[in-house]
């Protein structure tokens, strides 16, 4: 085992020479339990983007699994501009800058604070460092239904603070703003996760480089900036998914504190379309209004999925 | 294992210690300066909080929350619950199918997202697919994606009217239906739900670890087997407890869930302790059982979670 | 970005804030009513209250039969923002009244005359400590069968007077093939199918000491172990896949003719009015065998909160125009309930909702109008609820017979007591 820290032995074995078939037959394997899992993510996929594309007709009468007989659009195109939010029937587009104005602010607030406890918690370890970590680890786990009320009493108060400035100087600095709240409390309730994202993604990086940083008399941000950052790119990517995701899903406190018109989220709205007590339960749209819901959110997957790339650690030892 | 960290060790030239200094003086107090804010909050809202939900357990509160200490009845009716096991209590059926849907979520879609982490990082052409496809069931709302399960679960609707259909008539699958095996269906769907992430997590941990250990490894002529045994999965070990943490707290706190899948299950058999939270604090307007029952699913995390951490995070010789 | 942002928000809600010296034209209105025939009938009181002025601020919060919009209320008179009207259910809105947080509409209903028109029972809701507190939208009644009449025709059945004709008319259509009865497994659909079954085996007194009174006698008897039989009866003509069902999955399936019958509150009607169809020929309205006369109601109620003086004109219109006798009449026609008052003309209703507005006129004179227990109109929602739990553990075999299930009933209805 004391092996892995010697350089690299030219001689070194090669593969066997029959290793080309074993290889071959490796990759094949790989390959086939990789389709076969994406089968089974896809398959509810399926089920919606048949449905989306079938009429009302065809989802009552015919097989849930089969393909529409006779594909329309028209269950996009009514989710999109006209299907009913309470009783404003524009479609759900108008949801999406509601709900992009919260969670931008609110990922990046959380990510960033995110990474900087990360970075104290594991290259700048002081006396009750891990006390501080486990602590705010298990706020991981206080259910939200019983933060719903005492912080919406607080966010009262705040609010009618707020109503007092605006009275005395003339703005309330966004206090009492919904969607400021809603900013405030995923903060709140996201760091936990963030911060332990990073300091667990940061507890494997070599502190021996940011001591190295520090003898050359680099600072405390230098130091983050120059050597914690650009090594961190895949734990921002899981972290910014994580959540720019729970972030734009969240109902429970997007309806308690945001439920009014101009600033309701899209969850909000996309629950008003799909969780109706009554009537005919219009499938494709809803399946159709899902999909279109969370098209930001798998915007994000793919384009941070890019920077998914294998750290520099390697080189910035050297370098 | 702790080869690895000597050979990171040897990478870095020996240093001496910089003196201390003004400027040292501010740099050993800005890192804790820039805890401070996070910790702060993290105090007052979750804590605090937990000390007011606390409060109202032995209060009794019923649709507000009312101030006036009034004794343990609450806990009282939880604990009497907790042994009414025919017919079940609803109490019972929760905390039995947190232990039921808590374990089995969270092994398998730890065991599931490692190994398809570990087949997505050999180099593996169009990754870029690949990825979002297991990814995206955390990006739909479950409101939706729940209908859709429904339906594939059903078997009046779905795989077993299908295969019906298809001639295999002998085919049967009811789960979704049946009052003791309806927990399965939820974690069915959860680990659909949160495997994807789970693998992202261990593919950002796999990405984080440096390249040269494994080259070094396999040079050596380490089965791939035994690279991932011996050596990746041993620094994964912070991964481990991130993706713990994150499926802990999904599985505690699945209710969207169990009411989009399977509205609570014939006869609420399909109930977590989170149903019965919403459903005492918020619909019955049993506010103190609410809390209460709050207080007791926190202090089983303690319970389960304290020992694991305390493992994890003491101050290992370094 | 983000300071742009904060900067942006702050000069929005100061703009919202200069126009407060006078009334507020704005009503502002929390309900979960989002969708087809119930949003097109709120959509008439939006434009009954813009034709005097009045805007609406929606704030729809769907999902769960209200528990989504009732867990976003109560955060809202957490943080002390009362919206104008919320929409609630019986026993909320006397809690949110001893809350101290409802606001007094008794001038209003002084002068338009609520106190004479709105039945008694309604007025045990929406009147608290003689003070108006809410306006009744309308009366729902669950004690109804809805039968899909070319199956009805085809086994050759004819409308069932008491629960053994019930059962033998059930007995026909399964000998025909045809599933007898549709029901979805979901506690709630259950209990109030129930409800009717207890006062189809009891009579209305009973009903009324048990699920109103909740007299511990009467809970125990064997009337209730006999009613639990009943239940279990009716249970086995149902099809195997009915558990977990919405309700209007069930509707559909007598629509369709896949069943014969369902047993379910007059929100019914509505699914048969979106597929077109016609009381008499395509579907037929019954009440319940063996509880003619009777009428176990839930309603929909606006509960008016304690806003400030700037916004009580608006909801004083808000609450005349909610029991107007056009919009009580043009509401329920098209929500498949009967109108909250009894002097509204019948006259735009289909025949099921005529007999509706005739059986509560009478129910309301007769005295055997009662709440609910399933809707949460026979007792508060901790005891509701719990009875809930109990039906639904019956039906899916957690509690195995009739004796156990009074028991169980007793103990959990002592229990949240």
């Amino acid at each position: 085992m004391s092996t892995v820290a010697t350089p690299a032995r030219p001689t070194a074995s090669r593969q066997a020479s029959g290793g080309m078939n074993v290889k071959l037959v490796n990759r094949i394997v790989i390959y086939g339990l990789l389709a076969l899992f994406a089968l089974f993510y896809l398959m509810p996929l399926f089920v919606m983007l048949v449905t989306s594309f079938k009429t009302m007709d065809e989802i009552q009468n015919g097989n849930m699994l089969s393909l529409p007989k006779a594909p329309t659009f028209d269950p996009w195109l009514k989710a999109w501009g006209e299907t009913c939010v309470g009783l404003t029937c524009a479609g759900i587009k108008g949801y999406f800058w509601n709900s992009i104005k919260m969670v931008v602010p609110a990922v990046i607030i959380s990510t960033l604070l995110g990474a900087l406890n990360g970075y104290v918690l594991t290259k700048w370890r002081f006396r009750g460092a891990t006390l501080v970590f486990g602590l705010m680890l298990f706020a991981c786990f206080i259910p939200f239904q019983s933060v719903l009320l005492p912080m919406a009493t607080i966010l009262g108060s705040v609010g009618r603070f707020g109503v007092t400035l605006q009275n005395s100087i003339g703005t309330s600095l966004g206090l009492g703003n919904s969607t400021v709240n809603l900013v405030f409390v995923h903060v709140v309730y996201g760091i936990g996760f963030t911060t332990l994202f990073f300091r667990n993604y940061y507890e494997a990086f070599p502190t021996e480089l940011v001591k190295a940083a520090q003898v050359d008399g680099a600072s405390f941000f230098q130091i983050f900036r120059r050597i914690m950052l650009p090594n961190s790119m895949p734990i921002f990517v899981v972290t910014v998914i994580y959540q720019f995701t729970n972030i734009w899903n969240d109902f429970l406190f997007a309806s308690a504190y945001a439920g009014t018109g101009d600033s309701m989220p899209m969850t909000v709205a996309l629950n008003n379309v799909v969780n109706t007590s009554t009537g005919v339960v219009e499938y494709n749209v809803n399946m159709a209004a899902a999909m279109i819901a969370a098209l930001p959110t798998l915007l994000v997957y793919v384009l941070a999925g890019r920077y998914f790339v294998r750290g520099l650690m390697a080189g910035a030892v050297k370098g | 294992m702790s080869t690895v960290a000597t050979s990171q060790i040897k990478l870095t030239p020996e240093h001496a210690r910089p003196r201390a200094s003004v400027r040292s003086r501010l740099q050993d107090a800005l890192p804790k300066l820039v805890l401070a804010p996070s910790f702060a909050i993290t105090i007052v809202f979750v804590y605090g909080f937990i000390l007011w939900t606390i409060y109202l357990s032995f209060t009794n509160s019923k649709t507000f929350p009312s101030y006036v200490i009034s004794g343990s009845r609450a806990y009282q009716r939880l604990w009497g619950w907790t042994f009414d096991t025919d017919p079940p209590s609803s109490w019972y059926t929760s905390i039995t199918n947190m232990g039921i849907f808590g374990f089995l979520y969270i092994l398998i879609c730890l065991a599931l997202g490692l190994f398809l982490a570990i087949l997505l990082d050999q180099k593996i052409r169009g990754e870029g697919v690949l990825r979002p496809i297991y990814l995206y069931p955390m990006a739909l709302s479950f409101i939706v994606t729940g209908v859709a399960w429904k339906w594939f679960l059903d078997p009046g609707l779905g795989l077993e009217q299908t295969l019906h259909q298809w001639g295999w008539t002998s085919f049967h699958f009811d789960w979704i239906k049946n009052k003791d095996f309806v927990i399965y269906t939820v974690v069915i769907a959860g680990v659909w739900q949160a495997s994807g992430f789970i693998m992202a997590m261990f593919l950002a941990g796999l990405r984080g670890i440096d390249g040269e250990i494994m080259k070094a490894a396999q040079i050596d002529g380490a089965t791939t087997f035994q690279l991932y045994r011996r050596i990746v999965i041993p620094l994964l070990r912070p991964i481990f407890l991130s993706a713990f943490i994150v499926l802990a707290h999904l599985a505690i706190k699945s209710y969207d869930l169990v009411v989009a899948l399977t509205s609570g299950g014939p006869g609420g058999s399909a109930w977590l302790p989170s149903n019965f939270m919403y459903e005492y604090t918020f619909k019955r307007n049993e506010m103190a059982v609410g809390s209460a029952s709050a207080v007791i699913m926190l202090m089983t995390i303690v319970a389960i979670i304290v020992p694991y951490l305390y493992s994890e995070l003491r101050e290992k010789p370094r | 970005m983000l300071r742009k942002l904060l900067i942006g928000t702050a000069l929005a809600s100061g703009l919202a804030f200069t126009a407060h010296a006078e009334d507020v034209k704005e009503v502002q209105m929390l309900h979960w009513w989002t969708s087809g025939g119930e949003a097109a009938a709120l959509n008439v009181l939006k434009g009954d209250l813009a034709k005097e002025g009045y805007a609406w601020k929606d704030v729809p919060v769907a999902g769960g039969g209200g528990d989504a919009a009732m867990t976003a209320l109560k955060a809202m008179v957490a943080a002390g923002n009362y919206p104008t009207a919320s929409q609630m259910l019986g026993y909320t809105v006397l809690d949110y009244a001893a809350a101290g947080v409802m606001g007094d509409l008794t001038e209003t209903a002084k002068k338009e005359g609520w106190d004479k028109s709105v039945p008694a029972a309604l007025q045990k809701f929406s009147v608290y400590e003689g003070k108006w507190v809410a306006a009744p939208v309308n009366v729902h009644s669950v004690n109804w069968l809805w039968i899909n009449k070319a199956v009805m025709d085809k086994i050759g059945g004819a409308e069932p007077k008491t629960f053994d004709d019930f059962i033998a008319l059930l007995d026909k259509a399964k000998a025909a093939g045809v599933i007898p009865l549709a029901l979805g497994g979901q506690n709630w659909q259950e209990a109030t199918m129930f409800d009717s079954v207890v006062l189809s085996t009891g009579g209305p007194e009973f009903y009324k000491k048990a699920f109103n009174d909740l007299d511990d006698a009467s809970l125990k008897s064997d009337t209730m172990k006999k009613s639990f039989d009943n239940l279990a009866k009716l249970v086995t003509y149902v099809d195997p896949n009915f558990s977990g069902r919405d309700w209007n999955l069930a509707t559909a399936m007598v629509i369709k003719g896949d069943a014969l019958v369902q047993v379910m509150g007059d929100w019914a009607k509505g699914e048969f009015h979106a597929a077109n169809k016609t009381p008499g020929t395509d579907f037929l309205c019954y009440r319940f065998p063996g509880t003619d006369g009777s009428v176990i109601y839930n309603s929909d109620m606006f509960g008016m909160f304690n806003v400030p003086d700037d916004r009580k004109a608006a909801q004083v219109a808000l609450a005349t125009a909610t029991l107007s006798k056009s919009f009580q009449s043009a509401f329920n026609v098209v929500k498949g309930s009967v109108p909250a008052r009894t002097d509204v003309p019948d006259t735009d209703f289909d025949a099921c909702g005529k007999k509706g507005i005739a059986d509560l006129k009478a129910a309301n004179d007769g005295g055997t109008l009662f709440g609910s227990l399933a809707q949460g109109y026979g007792a508060p929602p901790a005891v509701a609820n719990a009875y809930k739990d109990v039906v639904s553990k019956f039906v899916h075999g957690q509690i195995k017979t009739s004796d156990e299930a009074v028991t169980e009933l007793v103990k959990a209805i002592d229990d949240a007591k």
